[in-house]
């Protein structure tokens, strides 16, 4: 851009003038603000969450990024027909999948075993972008503490709980749109 | 360029062995992250500031050459991470530009908003940061409450609040939703106002103007020696903007100015700072109101943008383009080529370079990060002044380890 260009803003800085050089007035003037917001915040209107003993508020359940969870189907059998898209998606390679063949005539195989290292997960949601059949999901589940590293990694039986957890409050996200149920 | 004890009318520290010599960092509070200065000091006078960067090197550009297109927007979150969305931003410009994918009026409309909020959230963060520095607490709370409502909105729109990871290859994760519109609006009516309040706190306050003005200069024949970028060049009175200058996305639509200062003191930053805040109130505004209607994502026919789910379920070409994007024989193609392309990140410029080879990961994808360029300036404007002026001016500078050391 030229230095004329008409879209250039150039700022002036403020003048301080007599009150400025001061101190006192723009102290007051300052401090007037503040006492602005004290009073809102005397008054209730404080935006302070005070988290544990109130819930923070999830902007969009359904986008939310949190624990995963393996969905069941509607006779309850875990719905991951173990094809590794979620695996190979997964940027922080945290997803670790055994198949076996399946004991159910609809599909070929299932995962024997299905871990995901939450502790090595970053939450990109990029798993339940990759899985064809809805399988995997993340819940708006956010507080996740453990003990120790082992009780971070969770097995089949643990997201499928989450599942079983979650799944009262938050309906599987694309049932509607022609998924698998 | 003159001699050192010719710019700041100390004598020569080679000559000197009374110096004292002081490590700011890696460990102090006002570096915010992990930044080393080895301070040369006369008394309290710096001589002289070697910078020494590296404690936060985490290898990014070496892992760019391993995750794919997609995946690697979530190691760009992690680079400046006081917003991530306009790295996500930059990434996916960059890698669109190499692959030659012209995204969808809508898509280009919401990366705009997104990218505009994040600088208010950037801006917002290191104006009030380097208030807390030199003293300003209170106007660090203000600033910083305004940040969490943009964090609300991000955390709504893409449902995570620090690390965004929200474009896509050819669109964006999920598309804007009335309730994040409704959320950005009532930011829009609330945040001039916070704006007002914090520049009541110091504009005009003796002691915040005392400990920024004149401190830190960096004249426009050495910004532009220096490539600086971004505010700290437009505090110098470096006309430059890439969104004016080389328009990507929708900038071009948009009226708003490009706020520049003579000064280049960090008075000037912050001020400069301030005034783009209010610009980008304005290009957000006028973005939702003419918010193309139609497909947020370039679709599945290309091959290169992952489909919708519900283009997955219902259409053979979404099913398709869904495994052969996510397989892990398959993926993206691009071609033989190289590119580099850029934003104006709150920050600077910031670009990636990337190299394809025609499989679906780049073959060697460089970021030119706005920090590394600012800090090789710190020096040059932290000698001669006082130790209390290194937070200072380290503040205005607004430097990003994590971006830096990358
Ligand atoms: S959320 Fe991301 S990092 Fe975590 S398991 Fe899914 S793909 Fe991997
Ligand atoms: S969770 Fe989904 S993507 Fe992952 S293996 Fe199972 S079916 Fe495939």
């Amino acid at each position: 851009m030229k230095s004329d260009d008409p879209a250039i803003r150039w700022i002036e800085e403020p003048k301080l003038g007599m009150a400025g050089k001061t101190y006192l007035s723009l102290f007051v003037h300052g401090m007037t603000t503040t006492v602005k917001h004290l009073t809102k915040s005397v008054a209730g209107k404080d935006v302070t969450v005070s988290y544990p003993d109130e819930e923070p508020q999830i902007g969009n359940p359904l986008i939310y990024r949190g624990v995963h969870r393996l969905n069941k189907d509607q006779q309850g059998r875990v719905k991951c027909v173990a094809c590794f898209l979620c695996a190979t998606a997964c940027p922080a390679h945290c997803i670790d999948i055994l198949a076996d063949e399946s004991p159910w005539p609809d599909r070929e195989k299932y995962p024997e075993s299905f871990t995901i290292d939450e502790l090595r997960c970053i939450y990109c949601g990029m798993c339940e972008e990759a899985c064809p059949v809805d399988a995997i999901e993340l819940t708006s589940l956010y507080n996740l503490t453990g003990r120790s590293r082992e009780e971070m990694i969770f097995d089949k039986e643990k997201l499928l709980s989450v599942f079983d957890e979650t799944i009262e409050t938050e309906q599987m996200k694309s049932a509607d749109l022609g998924g698998t149920v | 360029m003159a001699s050192l004890s010719e710019t700041v009318g100390v004598a020569d520290p080679t000559e000197q062995d009374y110096l004292w010599t002081l490590n700011f960092g890696p460990q102090h509070p006002a570096t915010h992250t992990t930044l080393r200065i080895v301070l040369k000091l006369d008394g309290e006078r710096v001589v002289d500031a070697i910078p020494d960067i590296g404690y936060l090197h985490s290898g990014f550009e070496k892992i760019g050459e391993h995750l794919d297109y997609n995946q690697y927007v979530t190691v760009t979150d992690r680079m400046n991470y006081i917003s991530p969305m306009a790295n996500n931003v930059a990434w996916h410009h960059a890698v669109e530009t190499l692959a030659g994918i012209e995204i969808t009026p809508r898509c280009k409309y919401v990366r705009v908003i997104v990218a505009e909020l994040a600088r208010i959230s950037d801006h917002l963060l290191s104006t009030g940061a380097m208030g807390l520095d030199v003293g300003a607490f209170t106007f660090f709370l203000y600033a910083f409450y305004m940040r969490e409502k943009i964090y609300d909105i991000f955390e709504t729109l893409c449902g995570a609040r620090f690390t965004n990871s929200y474009t896509r290859v050819g669109g964006v994760m999920h598309d804007i939703t009335p309730l994040v519109i409704e959320k950005i609006r009532s930011f829009l009516d609330e945040a001039p106002k916070t704006f007002g309040d914090m520049q009541r706190l110091v504009n005009r306050n003796r002691i915040f103007i005392d400990r920024m003005k004149g401190v830190g200069v960096l004249t426009q024949e050495e910004a532009v020696r220096y490539c600086a970028t971004g505010p700290v060049a437009r505090a110098s009175g470096v006309t430059r903007d890439l969104r004016k200058d080389e328009p990507y996305l929708a900038y071009e639509d948009f009226d708003f100015d490009v706020c520049c200062a003579r000064a280049g003191d960090c008075f000037a930053r912050y001020y400069v700072r301030m005034a783009e805040m209010l610009e980008s109130v304005s290009i957000v505004q006028q973005a939702l109101e003419n918010l193309p209607a139609g497909p947020i994502d370039v679709g599945p026919e290309d091959r290169m943008a992952l489909p919708t789910k519900e283009q997955v379920y219902q259409t053979i070409e979404g099913t398709i383009t869904h495994f052969e994007l996510t397989m892990s024989n398959r993926g993206f193609e691009v071609p033989n080529d190289e590119s580099y392309a850029a934003i104006e990140s709150p920050n600077g410029e910031l670009g990636f370079y990337l190299v394809g080879d025609g499989s679906d990961v780049a073959y060697r994808a460089r970021c030119r990060p706005p920090s590394f360029i600012h800090f090789s300036v710190f020096p040059y404007l932290i000698r001669g002044h006082t130790l209390s002026d290194v937070v200072a001016v380290l503040g205005s500078l607004n430097i990003i380890a994590a971006e830096l050391d990358r």
